[in-house]
């Protein structure tokens, strides 16, 4: 037996989940899909008094759209967000960014709040809200209340979910005519990446407006570039135009070194998955421009 | 709704009514091995990265490592032991006998069970890509991998 004791409850609704949150405070620790946390706790990195495995709540499964956004509850498994037809067709980088995490077994298992409520600085989810402005609903003894992405994430493994909530939904604008990149280096396929980033921006005419770029990886969160985002929308869209961007992104960067890569290391890889995602948004937007004018 | 230390446990495993009492925090992996005899079911890194432990939780591959024991009241688990009752695991298993995709056999378990769920799952044409992605979750650290994925392909291309 690996874990530590603990004591093990599995409350039927949300509102009972956050009775157990309020009453045990900081020895309750919640179960997901447990792809993080059951490893902390087989390594007894992680000492809970009481797990409250959420997995029953099949009310905080699913994805819907309502009007201009996409609804999706915190229990939705990965898998699904990589299948999903809705989040193909209307948040295809969300599609695209999950299929990097680990493996199709942990994709099976794992989901997307567990994913965002651990707050990995490494970890694609956290880096694809970030990028599309959702928000994050969570709900405590006082209701429901929403943090955009970029606030939710505090540091590693540390979010703006006070003692006693739960998230329980992420909401995702759909904006038209996007065009997109993400892109990660690992040691090996499934590993945590040593640096990523993800480009995002909507076409108008011949210009890119509401530019995204966001780093995973490098710092102690999710980091949103304003800099590398102004040169992205600004300057005129080429291959060349990759090296700037890429070069801007990277620009005062605080990386950290560690056992995996040292800090010069993985500055220059994120510069380098910039630059590639950068050409992916670039060569989606050169295919539907050309799609455009074929069929004009 | 009270908190419990130990509880019973109440599953199917390959198809067969499995009841333990069970402290809560026997791992899946533990639980399939040691109460439901399923020996096929290794543990290797016990984190969730090598794979050995791969089970089919309602026809779906994950780590039984990763996972309660009582987590699985109300799911079918299926192990090797199941696979191997059915015809296409034994094909899996004359492939993997024919292209040498095993040595020591500790990992065997969980490749044949990710490619089972692949070749009874996945939409035609299966890639090559799939079967790397399929296999990727897998580590094995006798043959190089090249086997495997040889064995892969003739399942791929045989299958019906």
């Amino acid at each position: 037996m690996k874990p530590a004791p603990f004591e093990y409850i599995a409350p039927e609704s949300v509102e009972q989940v956050v009775e157990v949150l309020v009453q045990y405070g900081d020895e309750a620790k919640i179960l997901a899909g447990g792809q993080s946390l059951m490893p902390l706790l087989n390594m007894r990195l992680a000492t809970p008094g009481i797990i409250v495995d959420i997995n029953g709540l099949n009310e905080l499964s699913y994805i819907r759209q309502e009007g201009e956004h996409l609804h999706i509850g915190a229990l939705t498994r990965q898998y699904r967000l990589e299948r999903d037809a809705r989040i193909r067709q209307t948040v295809p980088v969300l599609a695209a960014a999950t299929r990097l995490i680990g493996h199709p077994p942990i994709r099976y298992a794992g989901t997307i709040g567990g994913s965002l409520a651990h707050a990995d600085p490494a970890a694609e989810l956290p880096a694809a809200m970030c990028a599309l402005g959702a928000e994050l609903s969570v709900v405590g003894l006082s209701g429901a209340r929403s943090i955009p992405a970029v606030d939710f994430f505090q540091g590693p493994l540390s979010t703006a979910v006070r003692p006693g909530e739960l998230l329980t939904e992420v909401r995702i604008p759909i904006r038209k005519n996007v065009v997109w990149g993400v892109r990660e280096y690992t040691r090996r396929a499934g590993d945590f990446a040593l640096a990523g980033a993800i480009i995002l921006a909507e076409m108008e005419e011949d210009r890119w407006v509401n530019g995204r770029v966001v780093l995973f990886g490098v710092e102690d969160r999710p980091l949103r570039v304003s800099h590398a985002e102004a040169v992205l929308t600004q300057r005129a869209l080429s291959d060349d135009q990759a090296d700037v961007v890429a070069a801007s992104a990277v620009t005062g960067l605080d990386c950290h070194t560690d056992l995996h890569a040292s800090a010069g290391y993985r500055k220059q890889l994120a510069r380098v998955m910039v630059k590639r995602a950068y050409l992916d948004a670039l060569a989606m937007w050169d295919g539907k421009r050309e799609n455009a004018a074929g069929s004009a | 709704m009270q908190p419990q230390r130990r509880t019973i446990v109440t599953t199917a495993v390959n198809g067969t009514p499995v009841e333990t009492l069970l402290d809560v925090r026997t791992t899946l992996a533990d639980f399939l091995r040691e109460e439901a005899g399923c020996t096929s079911v290794h543990l290797g890194c016990e984190h969730g990265v090598c794979g050995a432990c791969t089970v089919l939780l309602d026809g779906l591959p994950v780590r039984s490592c990763l996972r309660l024991a009582v987590q699985a009241v109300g799911h079918e688990i299926t192990t090797l032991e199941g696979v191997m009752q059915t015809e296409r695991g034994k094909t899996i298993g004359r492939a993997f006998v024919e292209q040498f995709a095993m040595q020591c056999g500790f990992c065997t378990a969980g490749f044949a069970l990710s490619l089972y769920h692949l070749l009874e799952n996945a939409p035609e044409p299966i890639t090559d890509q799939d079967i790397h992605e399929t296999l990727g979750g897998h580590i094995c650290r006798c043959t190089g991998y090249v086997s495997i994925v040889e064995a892969a392909k003739r399942l791929r291309d045989q299958r019906g």
